[in-house]
């Protein structure tokens, strides 16, 4: 089983590796996302400072997003979603291995670059490691979350936008939570609860969402 | 035959299997059992539901009607589609890699190998995209050398070989089954072995097969 899963995550790191695009895109997209809001609210300090730990959270949720959408697809559209699937293997294990990769590509790069992001819209220092320690939390949580509607609309022809819909509801407490944490960092108050419930979400998502996944693609 | 008494000896045997689709009955009441050492060709006109049988057999149709059942749970299968299931990016040798990994483990000695015995030597690195659509072929099939299976689950295997590649194909479909392997196949050509007994399996569109005997539904 963990040979199996060896093999789907050395196989997805090498397809990376020859495509570099699929992870860079997300990333270029994180942060012009948040360019945009000095942009169109305003480049005061203060007032960037209040909605920073609000735009940072919801760009990572649509990078996020937008790189799920190819998640089973281009397997499913080579035939080797088949092959992965006939493997004598459980296919929660398939998910979960895709879905590691997924966040390692898409996930671990917005925390690596988060500390400037933060620093480009006044986010005070002292709020930084929360921030980076949320998203460690809660950008798991959103790749495992979304694999579910990834699974769904594999084969549906523009899917995305339909898992945009499916998916957008089930981020709403990783977003309330991963946001206000950061909020409260920065105005000097403790996060332990914060983080403990974005523990919470992800070990729920961990349990369920594989297996869930896993079904969704044998339909 | 009935199916319940030799299932000890059989690899898979069907029981009732039927597949509708959109209120169209492809097939119904298929029973069949598959032997080590059989090379079953199923026959049938576009859309009669050949692709869909294999697919059923293989597990990654559902079945809702009838049963596929394998007696031994450890019976390996590989199935190769007219989707290959290659990564146009990577080699044909990493290709083989993961495949080989899903079913076991290979080394990259084994996967030479298996890609020399398919006549893609010196191609071995380079990228699939590269390669044209019969070598590609061959790539997916050289899994069946490298990943012992009992189980061939073969769709259109010929489709876009050269004629030497026919003939070397049949040729390791006839080695599979005098090795005690089962291949099922589709195709529209005529598969001629000299060694082996070629079991026909037709499907007409609606049809109602009932008891598939292994002398009444075959033919040499």
């Amino acid at each position: 089983m963990i040979g199996f899963m060896l093999t789907i995550i050395r196989r997805d790191l090498l397809l990376v590796a020859r495509q570099p695009a699929e992870m860079i895109n997300p990333l270029v997209f994180f942060v012009l996302v948040i360019a945009m809001f000095p942009l169109g609210i305003s480049p005061e300090a203060s007032i960037l400072s209040q909605v920073a730990a609000g735009v940072i959270w919801v760009a990572a949720m649509l990078a996020t997003l937008l790189s799920l959408e190819l998640l089973f697809k281009l397997d499913h559209d080579d035939g080797s979603l088949e092959q992965l699937l006939l493997a004598p293997y459980p296919s929660w294990c398939l998910v979960l291995s895709k879905v590691f990769v997924h966040w390692l590509v898409s996930g671990l790069p917005l925390i690596l670059i988060s500390p400037f992001i933060a620093m480009m819209l006044f986010l005070p220092d002292h709020a930084i490691p929360t921030l980076m320690l949320s998203l460690l939390l809660g950008t798991p949580t959103l790749s495992l979350l979304g694999a579910i509607g990834a699974a769904l609309v594999t084969g549906v022809r523009g899917g995305g936008m339909l898992l945009t819909l499916l998916i957008l509801p089930l981020y709403v407490p990783v977003i309330i939570f991963g946001a206000s944490s950061v909020a409260a960092a920065a105005q000097g108050m403790p996060v332990d609860g914060y983080m403990a419930l974005l523990a919470a979400m992800l070990v729920f998502a961990l349990m369920i969402t594989p297996w869930a996944a896993g079904s969704a693609l044998k339909l | 035959m009935s199916s319940s008494s030799s299932a000890m000896s059989d690899l898979f045997f069907t029981s009732d299997l039927a597949c509708e689709r959109d209120f169209r009955v492809l097939y119904s009441s298929l029973n069949f059992s598959v032997k080590a050492g059989d090379l079953w060709h199923i026959k049938g006109r576009n859309g009669a539901g050949k692709t869909t049988l294999l697919r059923q057999l293989a597990g990654l149709h559902s079945v809702d009607t009838g049963q596929v059942l394998y007696p031994n749970e450890a019976t390996k299968v590989i199935y190769v589609g007219h989707k290959l299931g290659l990564k146009e990016q990577l080699t044909a040798e990493e290709n083989l890699s993961w495949l080989a990994g899903l079913n076991g483990f290979s080394t990259k000695l084994q996967r030479y190998a298996a890609l020399e015995q398919v006549g893609l030597s010196g191609y071995e690195e380079n990228a699939v995209e590269q390669l044209s659509a019969g070598q590609k072929r061959r790539v997916a099939l050289a899994r069946l050398h490298l990943c012992k299976a009992e189980v061939w689950l073969l769709d259109e295997p010929f489709t876009s070989l050269d004629q030497q590649g026919i003939v070397d194909e049949q040729d390791w479909l006839n080695q599979h089954t005098l090795a005690g392997g089962a291949v099922i196949m589709t195709s529209h050509q005529d598969i001629s072995l000299p060694q082996v007994k070629v079991l026909d399996l037709s499907l007409y569109a609606g049809s109602s097969l009932g008891d598939l005997s292994r002398e009444g539904g075959s033919s040499t």
